[in-house]
Order: C-alpha cells, then structure tokens, then sequence
C-alpha cells in the first residue's frame, strides 16, 4: 500500500515536471505546446547518446540533455511559434502539431525506431524499511521534484526575470508599455519549459527504461491533462495536478485494471472538470459582455 | 449565367459546385481506375479518403460553425468502426446482401457514435475553449481504452459481451468472437465500396449545407459568434451545441463504420489521439468553417504521403515541415500578398504570351 503510494508520488512528480513545462507556456502565450512531449523524447535520447556513446557520467549527461532541449525549446518558439503570435489559437495549436510530428520523425530517422535501453542512470542502492522496498529512482524522482518545485516558485517571485514572466502572463500589452521584452521573457518560458523537459525525460526513461521515438507522446498527454487537472495556468496548480495524476493512476493499476488505468485516470479528470470547470487551482475568469 | 445568378444565391451556387466537386472526383477516380491507370496503394485509398472526407466535415461542425474544438473525434470514429463491424459480422447470415448489410452497419455505427455523442455532451458542452478540448480528448482515449479491452462475440443465443477475455464470454462452441480486446476485429468481410463512400459524402455534405443555413444552423452560429448575446437573445445554447455535436459523432460514427468494413482486420489503436489530430489537420488546413476547404484538404492529405514516396524514410519529415510552413505562410500577411501578386503576375504573363503569339 505505502509503496504504491511513493510509486505514485514518483510517477506523479515526472508528470508535475512536464506538466509545468505546459503550464508556464500557457499561462504566458496562451498556446497548448503540443510539442512538448517530444521534447522529453530529446532529452531522454541527448542523455541516452552521451551516456552509451560518449560514456558520460550521469550528472554531465543530464546537464548536456537540458542544454540541448533548452536550445531546442528556444528555437522552436523562434521559428514556428513566434512568427504566429497574433494569429488565432488553433493555428499555433495545428502548428505545434507540426512541431511534435518533426521531432518525432526527425528522431525516427536518427535513432530508428527500436527501443533503447536506457542505462541506469542512478546508482544507490533501492531503499528498504522493514519489508517495502523503495526504488532508488523514484527518491530520486521526488527530490528532483521538490527542488524544482522550491527553485521555480523562488524564481517567479524573487527574480526580476519571474516577476516579468507573472506581468506577461497576466497582462501581455501593460506588461509591454511597463517597459518588459514581452519576446524575450515568452523565450525564457520555454527555455525553462524545454529544460524542464529534458529532466523529466531523463527521470521517466530511469523509471521505465525502454525509449522509443513516441516514448514522449503519451506522458505528455497525461502531464497536459495533469495540467488541466489543477488549473492550466497556475504552477502550484501544475504540481499539485501532476502528483494526484500519478497516484490515482498507480493505484487504479493496482487494484482496478492495468489495461483500463488510463480510462479511470481521465475519467477522473472529466469528473473534477464538470465539477470545477476551471481546474483544482484555477482562477474563476468572469466574463465581461 | 444571370438568370442563375438571380434564380439562386450565392450559397446554393456554392452548394452545388461542392457536390459538383465530389461528382467529378468520383467520376476521374472511377474512369482512372477502370482503365486500369491507378496504381493498387491509390485504389486501396479511396475508401479511406471518403471516411477522411466525412470525418473532416463533421468535424467543422463542430470546429468550424460550433466554434468548439474537439480533440477527440477519432474517438467516436472507432465507436462508429466497432459496432458497425459487430452490427455488419452478425447479420452475415441474417442479411446476405452486402450492400444492405453495410447500410445497415453505416446506420448502426452512426447511431452508436451518436449515443456517445450525446453521453458525452451532455456534461461536457458546458466547459469552453481548452477546457472543452482536453475533455474531448480525454473521452477519445477512454473510448479506446475501453475498446481496447472488449470482447465480443456471437452465436445462436446472440451476443455475448465481456471486458476481461475471451473464455468469459461464454458461448457456445459454434460462436464466433468479433472482437477481441486489443486484436481489434479479425476477419472483416470487406463490404464498403467507393461508390457508397461518394453517395455518404454526398449526403453528409447536404446535411450540413442546409443545416448551416437552418433555424438551429443559425442559432449555432451566433451562439459560435458571442454566445452571451446568443443567450440573451433566448437561444437555448446547450440544446443546439448538442444537437450540432451529437449529429457530428454520428456522422463519424458512419465514416467509422464504411472505413472498418473496407479492412480485414481493424484494432483499437487505430483511433487514437493521432488520428483525431489529423482529422483537426485536415479542417484547419482547409480553412475552418469552410467546407470545400475540408475536402480538398482531406483528400490531399491522405494522397501526400503517398506521393512523397520518393523522399522515402523522410516523408514524414517533409509532411511535417510542409505543414508547420503551410501555418507559417497563410497566417503572414506579406507572404501571403506576395502569393497573390506572383500568381496574378504569373497569370498576366501568360495571357500576354498568349496574345503576341
């Protein structure tokens, strides 16, 4: 019972990891990234590259993978997503479609689509209280994930750059006339997104170790509902959203159906939406005629 | 050309060229394919284009003259697949004509894809924008799970459901199983034919044409347009949100249905979240709202890949970028009025061609 629940808890955390990545983006340039699950795929795949190829060691690996993704995640806002700030949100939405197919084909023809192993990346030894065994992935999982958490909500509060990203999100043209580079903090947003990405990429392959170019696809739709799930927009919201995700769906596995988990996962969500239409966190907008 | 022009509006002339298009598509396929100058992967195309073609008209209206984005359309595509293959492989021997026998799984399909249709409207329609997108999205994947995990079989008692295996079931020993959970339906007899495929695209097309310009068509608009002002105005905004929802699921219920029966084996999977995204592609691309647009989009981009053969492991590639600079360029002003004077200089060039020679 404890360990299907710190399994959740860990599972939970890789999807608050990447649903952040879709929050921040949203809450800024009110675009659903549906490329972002592809950027997990990069980032698994720069520290499954540097590690089997190169015979990096893990922390130098993981560093080069969210180099690589926050590059990545910069560039893609610079030539797809930019050039359609003002167009309506279902051409950015078919163009991040776009963005997604890209990556994945681009990593088809790289990689090839056999599964890879992917090394084990930490090496403590699993945890063991009494008779639970707890994996040392996922410990390692949830630490990443509090850091992130604490170092994210320091950012947006303390740093002049989170402040502008809090301005931006919520008033893009007064943020503009209060003198901030609305572009160049929407480019910070994905940068920390993608980076974000590239660790959750890393953490998830650790935890399920086969990658694949679609390794990302359905994580980053489960951390997009997640998303939804505590409120699109809101980070606490993301994390929070994230985590409950995790658990509902480790402890549907365990008890209900391994093959319907992902139908109970949504069909909670559906729930929680018709209740609150705006997300566990979410803010209530009213609407003005 | 006056007297048609006074005769009819401009709606019903445009009316007319979409079924004169579809006519004309019919009629080259058919002429291409009987003498013999259409290759055996574009002939195995042609019925998934009419399911396309359906899918990406039903879904504009929802996206287009609803104005809600559905993410899950696929969803009901698969309902509409499964129960027509179950409705279709247990009348073999009740019904052995085919052709009625695929009417009756086309209108099986389309009536389950409309019951789900109408089970997940009714508590969805009041969320909007993303929120409505992601809980469609959401049911197109509980739909396929659950497929995913469905038996089904048939013998002389009837039929027989199950969601755990195949000995659950319960039959007898001369039943046959239809489906089996995540091996989808195996052996399918192929009963679509092209020619069905046009005459459904001919009729959904009809429906929408005349639906748009309707009392419901019109209430649905404003409603897209500001739906405050709708609501105030007294239109019921639930009753003709559902009601445009409700017949797009059963008309991608019945493309379900003539796609499924044009294979031999059909799995879940198939429906996913990928294809509903392709769907959305196709009306996007052909201009939202924009019914024509949503043919010649949906034919094309089923044919692209096809002809991208000769790029081979890149194709994919080079449909990606095409797509994400298709976006680019529509939505850019300039570009698209340097588009226009290139064409109109192009154009203008040819005609003096034609004059001095």
């Amino acid at each position: 019972m404890l360990s299907y629940f710190i399994n959740g808890i860990s599972l939970g955390s890789v999807y608050a990891i990447i649903a952040l990545g879709y929050t921040m983006v949203y809450g800024i340039a009110k675009m659903l990234n549906f490329a972002h699950g592809d950027v997990i795929m990069i980032g698994g795949y720069m520290a499954f590259c540097s590690t089997a190829y190169l015979g990096w060691p893990a922390i130098p690996s993981v560093l080069f993978a969210i180099l690589v993704c926050t590059v990545l995640g910069v560039i893609i806002e610079k030539l797809a997503y930019k050039p359609l700030r003002d167009a309506s949100s279902l051409a950015v939405l078919i163009t991040a479609i776009g963005v997604s197919y890209f990556l994945q084909n681009a990593a088809l023809l790289i990689w090839s689509s056999n599964p890879k192993a992917f090394p084990n990346m930490v090496k403590f030894p699993n945890l063991v209280i009494g008779d639970i065994q707890i994996s040392s992935v996922a410990i390692v999982t949830i630490i990443a994930c509090i850091i992130i958490m604490i170092v994210l909500t320091l950012f947006t509060t303390k740093t002049k750059m989170g402040k502008a990203m809090r301005a931006v999100s919520e008033d893009k043209g007064a943020a503009q006339l209060m003198g901030i580079n609305v572009n160049a903090t929407i480019s910070m947003t994905f940068a920390i997104g993608s980076g974000l990405a590239a660790i959750a990429g890393v953490l998830l392959c650790s935890a399920y170790p086969t990658l694949m170019p679609t390794t990302g696809a359905m994580p980053g739709i489960k951390a997009f509902t997640a998303a939804v799930f505590g409120g699109i927009g809101s980070i606490p919201g993301a994390m929070l959203g994230g985590i409950l995700l995790g658990i509902i769906e480790i402890f549907a596995k365990a008890y209900i159906s391994t093959q319907l988990s992902d139908a109970i996962v949504f069909a909670v969500l559906i729930i929680v939406l018709i209740v609150k239409p705006t997300g566990l966190l979410g803010k209530k907008i009213s609407e003005k005629v | 050309m006056d007297n048609i022009k006074r005769k009819y509006s401009k709606k019903t002339i445009s009316s007319f060229i979409n079924y004169g298009i579809v006519i004309a598509f019919f009629l080259v396929l058919q002429i291409l394919s009987v003498t013999g100058h259409l290759g055996s992967s574009m002939k195995g195309q042609l019925i998934p284009i009419c399911s396309y073609i359906i899918m990406a008209l039903s879904l504009n209206l929802v996206v287009g003259i609803s104005g809600e984005l559905s993410l899950g359309h696929a969803g009901f595509m698969s309902v509409g697949a499964f129960s027509g293959v179950v409705a279709a492989s247990s009348l073999a021997d009740a019904v052995p004509n085919g052709i009625i026998r695929l009417l009756i799984a086309l209108m099986v399909g389309a009536l389950f894809a409309g019951l789900a249709g109408m089970v997940i409207g009714i508590p969805v329609l009041r969320l909007q924008g993303d929120y409505l997108a992601i809980v469609t999205l959401a049911f197109g994947e509980i739909i396929k799970n659950v497929l995913n995990c469905l038996y089904v079989g048939a013998d002389s008692k009837g039929l027989h459901f199950s969601l755990k295996d195949q000995q659950s079931l319960h039959m007898e020993s001369s039943g046959k199983v239809i489906l089996s959970g995540p091996m989808g339906a195996l052996g399918i007899t192929k009963l679509s034919t092209f020619f069905i495929g046009i005459v459904l695209i001919i009729l959904v097309l009809f429906y929408i044409q005349n639906f748009v310009n309707s009392r419901p068509g019109r209430a649905i608009a404003a409603i897209r347009d500001n739906r405050i002002a709708a609501e105030a105005c007294g239109i019921p905004v639930t009753k003709y949100k559902l009601m445009a929802f409700v017949t797009s699921a059963a008309m991608a219920g019945a493309a379900g249905a003539l796609y499924a029966l044009n294979y031999s084996t059909v799995v879940p999977k198939k429906f996913d979240f990928n294809t509903s995204i392709l769907v959305l592609v196709f009306v996007v691309l052909g201009g939202i709202g924009n019914l024509r647009g949503s043919i010649i989009a949906a034919t094309v981009l089923t044919i692209l890949p096809e002809l991208l053969r000769e790029f081979q492991d890149y194709r994919m590639l080079v449909y990606a970028v095409v797509l994400i600079l298709v976006m680019l360029i529509t939505n850019n002003e300039k570009a698209m009025e340097y588009l226009r004077k290139t064409i109109k200089k192009l154009l203008k060039s040819k005609s003096e061609g034609r004059h001095t020679t």
